[in-house]
C-alpha cells in the first residue's frame, strides 16, 4: 500500500506554524468582558434603575385623567328643575406659545365676542398662564379648537343655570366659576350638592386613544339632588304679588313667606328688589339681600296676639274682660304710651282686633318680666333657626336682668325687639298648630311631619284663632285680608324703622296670619319696608298681599273653602248674572 | 424526540399569537366601553340641558302671560266658581 500523505484542511502544512498563544485568550477575554458589560448594563437597568425607566416610560404612555362629577340638581317640591349645571368650556393661553397671526387673533377675538386689543394684551400680558375666556359654551369651544391655534388650550368646567330666573334668585342663591356655592341654599346645602371629582390612570397610545385602563384612582361621585320644600307655583304668586304691591306703594323693599302649617315646610320665600341670578353683572347689595333671613326689624303690632295668649294662659283675662284703654294715652315712668284712636273700654278681644297699645300694655303688665322674656325664647326670638342659611340673623331680644318697666311695656306691643320676617312666620305656627311650634324646613319631609314643642294649651292657640280672625275681619284693622271662600285670622303690624338708635318717620308694614281659620293649612308673613305712596298702615299695606298669596295657594293647595259661599248659589242660578256681576278681579 | 419539540414550538407560537389576539381583542374592547361611556356622559350632559330648556319654557311668569294675552284667559271671579262637595 503506497503511503500518501495526504492533505487535509486540518493539517494544512500551512496552518502549522503556531499562533502565538496570547492571541486566543485575548479574544477570549475581550468576548467575556462585551458579554460582562452587556449583563452589568442590564442588571444596572432592570435592576438600579428601574424605578426611574418606569416612571419615565409610564410618563410617555400613561395619563391620569379626572373624571369630572357634576353639581347635584335642585329642584322645588314636585320634582321641577330650579338649578342645573351642564358643561362649559374655560379658553386659557400659554403666552410662550401663542404666536398668533393677526388674522387668527381676529377670528379667535370674534369667537369670543372680545376686543382683538384687549386679546392680545391679555396674550402678552407677561404672565405664563391665563384665562382668556371662561363659561365658554361648547359649540363655540369646539369652533375654537377647530382652529387648532398654538398654545391656546381649552379646559371643561361647569356653568350653573337658574331656568327659575329672579323668582328663585334669593333662595336658590348662586355658585362661583368653581361651580361652589356662594349664597343660599346653594352654599347651605353645599356639602351636599357639590360632587367628587374621580382620578383614573390609563395607558394611551401614540394617537392619543386610551388603550388600556390601568386603576381607577377614585371614583367620582356626582353630587346629590336636593328637593325643596318650596312650591314653584306658590312661590310665583307670592313674588308677583309682592312686585305689584312694590310698584304699587313706591316701596324700597319687600319680602313674603309662606309656611305648611302640617309640616313646617316653607312653600315660599320672596324678596323684592331681586336679581336674575342668571347675569349677575352689576348687582348691588340690595338686591341680594334675602331680607326673610338676614334683617331684623321691631315687629311691632305683630307681636300683640302673643301677650294676649300668655294672659289667656295664665288666666289672667278671659275673651270678654273689659279693659279699659282710657283717653288713648298712658304715662309710664317718664314715657308715655298712645293708641291711634281713644277706644274707651273694650274687651280682651277687642284689644287685639283694633290692636291698642294701652290695652296690650295693661296686660302686659298683669304678666311678670320673666314670664314674658320665656315666652319670647320659647318662640324662637333670639336665637337663629339654624337652617344653614348663610347670615341669617337671630334678632334681638335683651336679656331680661336688664329690662326697665317701659321696655317690657314697649316689648308687648313689638317695639324694642326686633325679629326677622322667618321667625315671625313660624312663631305664628304656635296659633295655627294647637298651640305647638314645628322645627322649620327648606327641604320636602316625605316622613311623618316632626313632632313640635308646646307653648300654649291647645284652647288657648283655639280662642286666639277666634280673635285673630277678628281682627282680619270687619271691625278689625285688616278688613282687606279677607278673601272668598276662605276665613282668615292675622295680625297687622305697623312699625317705625330704627335709624342710629332713633325712631324715624319710616315704616314696615307688615301683616302675619294664617288660613282657613277653622282649620288653618298655610301661615303667610308679609313685610314691607318704606312704603312711601301715601299709606303705611299694615293693614292697608300688607293686608291685600297676603291675601293674595293666600288665596291663590289655598287654591293651589286644593284646600276646601270653609266659608258659605254666597256667591256659589247665584252662579248657579245665573250664569249671566254672575258674569255681570265679575268685577274683573286680578288674581294670580 | 423531534416531534415532541415541533409540537411544543407549535403550541408555544400558538399560544403566543393568542395572547397577542387577545390583548389586541381586549384594546378594541375597551375603546369600545370608553367610547359607550363618552356617549353616556354626553346624553346625561344633553338630558340635563333639555330639563333646562323644558323648565324655562314652563316658568310660572311665561305660561301666565301666553294664558291672558294669547289665551285670553282669567282667573274666575268669585261666583263663578262651583265647589263640588264629596
Amino acid at each position: 500500500m503506497k503511503k500518501q500523505r495526504t492533505v487535509t484542511f486540518n493539517h494544512n502544512p500551512l496552518l502549522k506554524r503556531d499562533l502565538p498563544a496570547w492571541r486566543p485568550r485575548m479574544v477570549m477575554l475581550a468576548l467575556m468582558g462585551c458579554s460582562l458589560a452587556l449583563t452589568g448594563r442590564a442588571l444596572y437597568l432592570q435592576g438600579v434603575n428601574d424605578d426611574f425607566l418606569q416612571a419615565k416610560g409610564e410618563s410617555r404612555y400613561a395619563r391620569v385623567l379626572e373624571v369630572p362629577a357634576t353639581r347635584g340638581r335642585i329642584t322645588d317640591r314636585h320634582g321641577d328643575i330650579l338649578a342645573v349645571s351642564t358643561p362649559v368650556r374655560a379658553i386659557w393661553a400659554l403666552p410662550s406659545d401663542a404666536r398668533l397671526e393677526p388674522a387668527q387673533a381676529r377670528e379667535l377675538a370674534r369667537l369670543l365676542e372680545m376686543d382683538v386689543n384687549e386679546l392680545n394684551g391679555k396674550i402678552a400680558g407677561g404672565r405664563d398662564f391665563v384665562y382668556l375666556k371662561r363659561q365658554v359654551p361648547p359649540e363655540v369651544a369646539q369652533r375654537i379648537a377647530d382652529l387648532r391655534l398654538p398654545g391656546i388650550h381649552q379646559q371643561k368646567e361647569f356653568r350653573r343655570y337658574y331656568p327659575g330666573g329672579e323668582v328663585m334668585a334669593h333662595i336658590l342663591g348662586f355658585t362661583d366659576l368653581e361651580d361652589k356655592g356662594q349664597e343660599g341654599i346653594e352654599l347651605a346645602f353645599d356639602k351636599r350638592l357639590s360632587g367628587r371629582a374621580g382620578a383614573r390612570r390609563v395607558i394611551k397610545d401614540r394617537r392619543g386613544q386610551i388603550v388600556e385602563d390601568v386603576e381607577a384612582i377614585r371614583s367620582p361621585r356626582d353630587g346629590d339632588d336636593v328637593a325643596l320644600s318650596v312650591d314653584g307655583k306658590i312661590q310665583y304668586l307670592a313674588w308677583s304679588a309682592l312686585r305689584e304691591a312694590m310698584e304699587e306703594h313706591k316701596a324700597k323693599a319687600a319680602a313674603a313667606v309662606v309656611l305648611d302649617v302640617r309640616s313646617g315646610e316653607v312653600l315660599a320665600l320672596v324678596n323684592a328688589p331681586t336679581f336674575n341670578p342668571n347675569n349677575r353683572n352689576n348687582l348691588t347689595g340690595a338686591q341680594l339681600r334675602n331680607r326673610v333671613f338676614t334683617d331684623a326689624f321691631e315687629p311691632g303690632s305683630v307681636m300683640k296676639p302673643f301677650i294676649a295668649a300668655l294672659a289667656l294662659e295664665r288666666g289672667k283675662v278671659r275673651l270678654n274682660t273689659p279693659i279699659d284703654t282710657g283717653s288713648g294715652r298712658l304715662t309710664i315712668g317718664s314715657a308715655t304710651i298712645s293708641d291711634t284712636k281713644r277706644h274707651g273700654i273694650i274687651t280682651m278681644a277687642q284689644v287685639v282686633q283694633k290692636s291698642s297699645n294701652i290695652g296690650t300694655v295693661k296686660m302686659a303688665q298683669q304678666l311678670g318680666a320673666e314670664e314674658m322674656w320665656h315666652l319670647f325664647d320659647q318662640l324662637g326670638f333670639g336665637t337663629q333657626l339654624n337652617l344653614g342659611f348663610p347670615g341669617e340673623t337671630s334678632g334681638r331680644l335683651r336679656p331680661v336682668k336688664s329690662w326697665r318697666p317701659i321696655e317690657q311695656a314697649t316689648m308687648s306691643y313689638g317695639h324694642g325687639i326686633s325679629t326677622s320676617l322667618i321667625q315671625m312666620a313660624r312663631a305664628y305656627l304656635v296659633f295655627a298648630r294647637e298651640g305647638e311650634l314645628v322645627p322649620l324646613s327648606l327641604t320636602r319631609l316625605d316622613g311623618a311631619p316632626s313632632s313640635g314643642r308646646r307653648v300654649f294649651s291647645a284652647e288657648t292657640a283655639r280662642q286666639m284663632r277666634t280673635v285673630l280672625a277678628m281682627a282680619a275681619g270687619p271691625g278689625g284693622t285688616a278688613p282687606r285680608a279677607q278673601i272668598p271662600g276662605y276665613t282668615v285670622a292675622g295680625k297687622t303690624g305697623t312699625a317705625h324703622k330704627l335709624e342710629d338708635g332713633r325712631y324715624a318717620r319710616k315704616y314696615i308694614s307688615s301683616f302675619v296670619g294664617f288660613a282657613p281659620a277653622s282649620d288653618p293649612r298655610i301661615v303667610v308673613a308679609v313685610m314691607v319696608d318704606e312704603p312711601s305712596a301715601g299709606s303705611h298702615y299694615g293693614g292697608t299695606v300688607a293686608a291685600p298681599v297676603f291675601a293674595r298669596i293666600s288665596e291663590g295657594t289655598l287654591r293651589t293647595l286644593g284646600v276646601a273653602p270653609d266659608m258659605p259661599l254666597t256667591p256659589l248659589q247665584l252662579a248657579k242660578r245665573s250664569a249671566e248674572e254672575a258674569a255681570a256681576g265679575s268685577s274683573g278681579r286680578e288674581n294670580m | 424526540m423531534v416531534r415532541v419539540d415541533a409540537v411544543l414550538v407549535a403550541l408555544a407560537v400558538a399560544s403566543a399569537l393568542g395572547a397577542i389576539s387577545a390583548q389586541h381583542q381586549a384594546r378594541r374592547l375597551h375603546t369600545a366601553f370608553e367610547r359607550e361611556q363618552a356617549r353616556a356622559q354626553a346624553l346625561e350632559v344633553e338630558w340635563g340641558q333639555l330639563q333646562l330648556e323644558q323648565s324655562t319654557w314652563a316658568t310660572h311668569g311665561r305660561i301666565e302671560k301666553l294664558a291672558r294675552d294669547r289665551l285670553g284667559m282669567q282667573v274666575p271671579p268669585e261666583g263663578q266658581v262651583l265647589v263640588v262637595e264629596p
